[in-house]
């Protein structure tokens, strides 16, 4: 019994080969499937050619599937052991971009690292789950219920998020804090306590909306009440919805979006690119995206819920509820469901950070799958022993 | 062990209920799909296309007008514009300074450029001159290679060829007033002209034709992507005048100097071969825009340039009328054209008297005699006789107190005055004396020298009621279109009184005695009939008559008589009549009987109703301008 008492109990030893060959081949193709989707949209978000989006993509997918798998085969021992440096290194990122970071559409977001840009809070997205999941692997289901022991994982949870909020990037610190609030409540958290937890985020709006840059409040004013500026704020969002319902059940055609090739629509390639195959394949297109996303979803929480340790099980369902928070908020923003925020549809729109953080998320899901059976002990210094 | 798995059923159950939320959040995601995409679809789909598509009307090409024969008198001109897009030109200001060194361009017009180009989006082009000449455009061309952005374009601007010469009869375009904006959307395209006076006016929706379209798709900036679809629309049909040019500015030559009009008709078919008003105006000032000076120097003149006296100046007829006068005469049998009359010179009527134009009087005169010496106590006489109401019926018969219906604006109708019309306009009944005068053809009676002309032309031919009429013929798409005119009436005039009055018509200019034997025509087969008259336009008071008349030269120009002739020729087979006033220019016989022969022997050697159109009207060389 000892043994589970610390990380290093359980099975160890398990060769590289015997790893390769526990890689669970239906992600990956799960994962590829709205990848090569994102290729044909960026195809012709580009009127029909690579450049200067799709070649990119494609290299950036590639080199991602790479980190994937680099990842998915690292003994999952040492993301538990390196998950508060993770977390503090890209903390360091996110106050590294607020001293010297570059300032790019009026939002410090992006830090240059020689060729390198970098986006230090898609990091903090895997880091905090992976923080999240090692703190909940070390509590007891009694510990729980002590108020002082949510203390470190609320701290964990709102220092990036406010980091991230001063940027401003409203999307990603809605998506920290969200992420982080489910896996309190899958970690055990008392619903009453979660629901103390909600009152102090909503209490915190007022403080939030000090932070926020004007144009973002005028999103938010405008998704309350779209009509009142349509050439505005509004605009961007009733031409996506434009674009979206003119597509109709068949859509217009692979390259035949109007909306989308004459401009109307903003970000076609980032933010919108879902609103452009909407209008391109229509209804069967975007049920269809959407059906895939699920199964996605769905595969994961199933392979979580296979994981023997804690760890896994969180770090599995952190990944696969940040995946779902990507998916749901985008999708909801083109619609005009939500507020204009600035989140990508994963695997599909055009950027490296964020495709990068998804396939490095996903990687820990195939870790945890070929380590399901690995258990890890408790504590940290049976782990240095 | 046991926390252990409590702890992992806990996170089996809520991550299942987490997913469950998921699935439930992916559903309303679902939902939205179908509510947008399917329900709500066509909304969209119409948005979408109102984003898209634009319409864009083409003006069409406006319809040109010629003379019987084919001369152009309005045609189309292609006005070369220089036009620049601040996208291409990059630096604006310095493409425009690189442009003065080639043309001047005015410290205004920079300004204005300057300001469109702050306004417009940056593929829009701009217009910095309009009506380049050929040495302008070429200049440009040549050094196009420095001049990124600019480019010639070619728009149309009306062009009067007959310049002055026809102006009063064809008009002229002007720009699209507030008001006039109602109806065709063309008429709010940029630049676009419509018809302000004359023929311009009077045929514009047939020389508007119909606007093409194109319909072009568009992105979100407004740049044309593509042409959907295109409608070339209709140009609008080409006018032939009855006009003949020649005949039109020789009749101008005769009365340049004057304040006055002559109207040539073809007494069997009405068709107006030349229509003068004098003093003229240029109507091509009035296609780009007039000038303040210009226009004010118009309005300020005192002999009206811009009226065209032949159809809207309204003239007592003087003696002209005389032949009116006999007809009701003879018509209400109370003249026998061979009774007498004896002039001392005067008549009395009451304790007045009414004077005859000559001081000493004409002694005995019968119809004929009367009417080749314009005696008016003859026609005093037949006027008591018949009286206003009998005058009247037979002036209204040649149409004189209605618009005949030329196809122009502003025609007038004149006045043929009676006892109602006195009663119920002035309230006071008709006086007797009234009734004297407008034997004379003066009084209230106004005609205009369009309604003498129509006068002349129904006695000439034999009492056919014949109506004036502007154009020939008009062509669509160089198809004639169907002219659906009926054939005149008979004014069901006997042929003994016409004769009557034709042959008084024929004594004015051929024999001795006649008041216009000095303006006769003497050329074999040409001789023509006529009647002069002189209208005073103040009236003589005693004194003065008692001091001896003042010789009209001697009077100041307002305080001269009008000088009128109406006529016609061949005398055997009428087929040219013409009317001509003068004003202000003394005597019927000294003054207008002069005008109206020339114009009268120019018209028979031009012989224009005899020369068949249809070899004359050769259209391509016309058109190449």
């Amino acid at each position: 019994m000892a043994t589970q008492e610390n990380f290093d109990g359980g099975r160890t030893g398990m060769t590289l080969l015997a790893r390769v060959w526990q890689i669970n081949l239906v992600l990956v193709v799960l994962i590829c499937l709205p990848a090569l989707v994102g290729f044909a949209m960026l195809y012709s978000a580009a009127g029909g050619d690579m450049e200067p989006w799709a070649g990119r993509q494609i290299i950036r997918f590639g080199a991602g599937l790479v980190i994937m798998f680099a990842v998915a085969l690292v003994d999952i021992r040492f993301w538990i052991k390196s998950a508060y440096f993770i977390y503090a290194g890209a903390f360091a990122l996110l106050v590294g971009v607020e001293l010297i970071g570059d300032a790019a559409m009026g939002a410090r977001r992006w830090m240059d690292i020689g060729p390198l840009q970098l986006q230090p809070s898609e990091i903090m997205k895997i880091a905090l789950v992976i923080a999240l999941a090692r703190y909940f692997h070390t509590v007891t289901a009694e510990d729980i219920k002590r108020i002082p022991v949510l203390i470190p994982p609320l701290l964990l949870i709102l220092a990036p998020a406010a980091l991230v909020l001063r940027q401003p990037d409203l999307g990603t610190a809605a998506l920290l804090a969200l992420s982080g609030t489910m896996m309190l409540f899958l970690a055990g958290l008392r619903m009453w306590k979660l629901g103390i937890a909600l009152a102090g985020l909503l209490g915190a709006i007022p403080v939030a909306w000090q932070f926020l840059r004007d144009y973002q409040k005028a999103r938010i004013l405008t998704f309350i009440n779209p009509e009142s500026d349509p050439l505005g704020a509004g605009y961007h969002i009733l031409q996506s919805k434009i674009a979206f319902g003119s597509g109709g059940i068949f859509g217009k055609g692979f390259l035949g979006g109007t909306q989308s090739h004459l401009n109307f629509l903003p970000e076609k390639q980032t933010d919108f690119i879902f609103t452009m195959l909407a209008e391109e394949f229509g209804l069967v297109g975007s049920i269809t995206l959407l059906l895939l996303y699920f199964a996605i979803m769905a595969y994961g929480t199933v392979i979580s819920l296979r994981c023997n340790s804690q760890f896994g099980r969180m770090l599995g369902m952190g990944i696969i509820i940040t995946f779902f928070l990507y998916v749901f908020i985008n999708m909801a923003m083109v619609m005009g469901m939500v507020p204009v925020v600035g989140i990508p549809l994963p695997l599909i729109s055009y950027g490296g950070s964020a495709m990068l953080t998804l396939l490095f998320g996903f990687g820990l899901v195939l870790n945890i799958y070929i380590h399901r059976d690995v258990q890890i002990g408790r504590r940290l210094q049976h782990l240095r022993a | 062990m046991q926390g252990e798995t409590s702890r992992t059923k806990m996170f089996t159950r809520r991550t299942l209920l987490l997913g469950g939320v998921q699935s439930l959040l992916l559903a309303g995601l679902a939902g939205r799909m179908y509510q947008l995409q399917v329900l709500e679809s066509d909304r969209y789909k119409t948005l979408a296309d109102d984003n898209r598509i634009n319409m864009q009307l083409l003006p069409p090409q406006r319809g040109r007008i010629f003379d019987r024969f084919g001369q152009p008198l309005a045609v189309n001109q292609l006005n070369y514009r220089l036009v620049i897009v601040p996208e291409q030109a990059g630096d604006l200001e310095r493409s425009l300074d690189a442009l003065s060194n080639l043309l001047p361009i005015e410290a205004r017009d920079r300004e204005r450029i300057l300001r469109e180009a702050r306004r417009k989006r940056k593929f829009v082009p701009i217009t910095v001159r309009e009506n380049l000449t050929w040495e302008e455009v070429s200049r440009i061309e040549v050094n196009a290679p420095e001049l990124p952005g600019t480019m010639i374009d070619v728009g149309q601007t009306r062009h009067y060829l007959a310049g002055e010469e026809a102006a009063h009869i064809i008009g002229y375009v002007g720009a699209v007033s507030e008001k006039e904006l109602e109806g065709d959307p063309v008429l709010a395209l940029p630049g676009f002209r419509i018809g302000k006076n004359g023929a311009e006016k009077n045929f514009e929706m047939a020389l508007r034709g119909k606007a093409g379209s194109r319909q072009v798709e568009v992105n979100a900036f407004g740049r044309i992507i593509r042409e959907l679809r295109r409608d070339e629309g209709q140009p609008g049909d080409d006018h032939f005048l009855a006009i003949d040019m020649g005949l039109q500015e020789y009749a101008n030559a005769r009365i340049r100097d004057e304040s006055a009009a002559a109207v040539v008709i073809d007494v069997h078919s009405g068709e107006l071969l030349a229509m003068a008003s004098a003093p003229s105006f240029n109507p091509n000032s009035f296609t780009t825009g007039i000038s303040h000076t210009e226009w004010n120097a118009l309005l300020a003149n005192d002999r009206f340039p811009l009226t065209n006296k032949a159809i809207s100046g309204q003239y007592s007829p003087g003696s002209t009328f005389k032949m009116i006068v006999a007809l009701a005469g003879l018509g209400g049998g109370v003249m026998n054209p061979t009774h007498e009359v004896i002039c001392p010179g005067f008549t009395v009527l009451g304790n007045r008297r009414f004077h005859c134009w000559k001081r000493g009087g004409h002694g005995r005169m019968n119809m004929n005699k009367a009417l080749t010496q314009s005696c008016d106590v003859y026609f005093y006489e037949v006027a008591k006789r018949v009286g206003v109401d009998g005058m009247a019926v037979m002036a209204r018969r040649f149409g004189f107190g209605e618009k005949l219906g030329i196809e122009l604006p502003s025609e007038r109708k004149g006045l043929v005055p009676t006892r109602d019309w006195k009663l119920a306009v002035h309230g006071v009944p008709w006086q007797k004396g009234e009734t004297l005068i407008i034997g004379i053809g003066q009084g209230f009676l106004l005609t205009t020298p369009l309604q003498l002309a129509v006068m002349t032309a129904r006695i000439a031919n034999g009492g056919i009621a014949v109506l004036p009429k502007l154009v020939r013929e008009t062509r669509r798409a160089g198809q004639r279109l169907a002219d659906a005119r009926e054939p005149f009436p008979s004014m069901g005039l006997p042929p003994a009184h016409l004769a009557i009055v034709q042959k008084g018509m024929r004594d004015v200019t051929n024999s001795p005695r006649g008041t216009a034997y000095r303006a006769r025509i003497e050329e074999p087969g040409m001789a023509m009939a006529g009647k002069t008259g002189s209208v005073q336009v103040k009236r003589i008071t005693k004194a003065e008559r008692e001091r001896g008349i003042r010789k009209n030269k001697d009077r100041p120009w307002k305080d001269r008589d009008h000088a009128l002739f109406v006529g016609y020729a061949p005398i055997d087979a009428p087929r040219y009549a013409i009317s001509i006033i003068v004003e202000h220019g003394g005597g019927g016989s000294t003054t207008a009987a002069p005008i109206g022969r020339d114009i009268l022997r120019e018209v028979q050697r031009r012989d224009p109703a005899r020369r068949g159109p249809e070899e004359n009207i050769v259209l391509d060389s016309a058109v190449a301008v």
